[in-house]
């Protein structure tokens, strides 16, 4: 019985350990790197929609961390609102999400500029679960599968990526 | 005492602004190009300084925005607030009131590449004229996150 208990014990420490090593493995993977799951989120955008990222899977999502005080940023949003009419049938998603402090600034910004995909307002907790949002603007690339295949901090190589977005949602 | 001649050259710099009214009252758009290189510190300079034990550190201030600072800030920074906006200076102003003028102040921001910054300028353009002489902008290029963070030096997160 001893030895029993001995074996047993020795199993179950294996399963233990064998789990740690499981999970490990899963937390090894740092959040927003390129190839990895993109986080989900549920927010509710600013016109009163909920939005949850993994609702979008299926489609090529282009994610985009901006806000009104960052003039790079506000050079991208009119080319990202052509992409979501020009592609939008097709499969690509944008979405905004608003680094501002104020979410009234958002608001006169968005009622100035039309601009045809939800935006919601992030906060640190968004950015840090997307690795970091340090700076702006900052944007990621999903594809159907919900995988991160592109990430980009600072202005974007807005051709490069048109490129990449025609072949993720098929179209040459 | 003569003062620099890059001194002189950024106040002719805000006068020839003001002159004409490119600069808004309260909410000063004044680029982060605007400030002399000598008032410039770099990253790698500012993290061995606060890593050295051979001195007071100086005081660091983040005059940019909330949400980025709740990410991350440079160890020992305090938050301000956005120097793009008036509430944002009127911060700024009553933090440094009490201080002598000759205190070691470092502002940084790091919101988006610096000549794009919109909060540096206006920040170290009120500290100078409030008559503060050791006052530092960190340099930074692109962004925080690239600039500093992933560059390993002294970080805390959350606010």
């Amino acid at each position: 019985m001893p030895r029993l208990r001995r074996v047993l014990g020795a199993a179950a420490i294996c399963a233990c350990l064998s789990m740690r090593i499981l999970a490990a493995g899963g937390a090894a993977e740092p959040a927003g790197r390129l190839n990895s799951i993109a986080p989900d989120f549920t927010r509710t955008d600013l016109s009163g929609r909920p939005l949850r990222l993994d609702q979008f899977r299926g489609r090529v999502v282009l994610l985009n961390f901006w806000a009104t005080w960052c003039a790079p940023c506000i050079e991208e949003i009119p080319v990202f609102s052509r992409w979501q009419r020009r592609y939008g049938a097709a499969g690509l998603q944008v979405i905004g999400v608003s680094m501002d402090d104020d979410e009234a600034a958002v608001k006169r910004f968005l009622a100035k500029h039309g601009v045809p995909y939800p935006i919601l307002m992030g906060d640190a907790k968004l950015g840090e679960s997307f690795g970091g949002v340090y700076g702006l603007p900052q944007s990621f690339l999903i594809d159907t599968q919900g995988r991160i295949v592109f990430r980009n901090v600072g202005e974007l190589d807005l051709e490069a990526l048109r490129s990449q977005i025609e072949g993720l949602i098929g179209i040459h | 005492m003569k003062p620099p001649v890059s001194t002189i050259m950024f106040a002719l710099c805000m006068g020839t602004a003001l002159t004409f009214g490119t600069i808004a009252v309260g909410a000063e758009k004044i680029p982060a190009s605007s400030i002399p290189a000598e008032y410039l510190v770099q990253p790698a300079s500012l993290a061995a300084t606060l890593q050295s034990t051979s001195g007071p550190p100086p005081l660091v201030l983040q005059v940019g925005f909330r949400k980025l600072f709740d990410e991350a800030h440079i160890v020992a920074a305090e938050y301000v607030g956005e120097a793009d906006e008036s509430e944002g200076l009127a911060a700024l102003r009553e933090r440094v009131a009490k201080l002598p003028k000759d205190s070691a102040i470092v502002i940084y921001c790091g919101c988006c590449p610096w000549k794009k910054c919109p909060n540096m300028g206006a920040a170290f353009a009120a500290l100078q004229k409030l008559g503060f002489l050791n006052v530092k902008a960190l340099y930074i290029a692109k962004d925080f996150g690239t600039d500093w963070i992933d560059k390993g030096y002294p970080v805390t997160k959350g606010g």
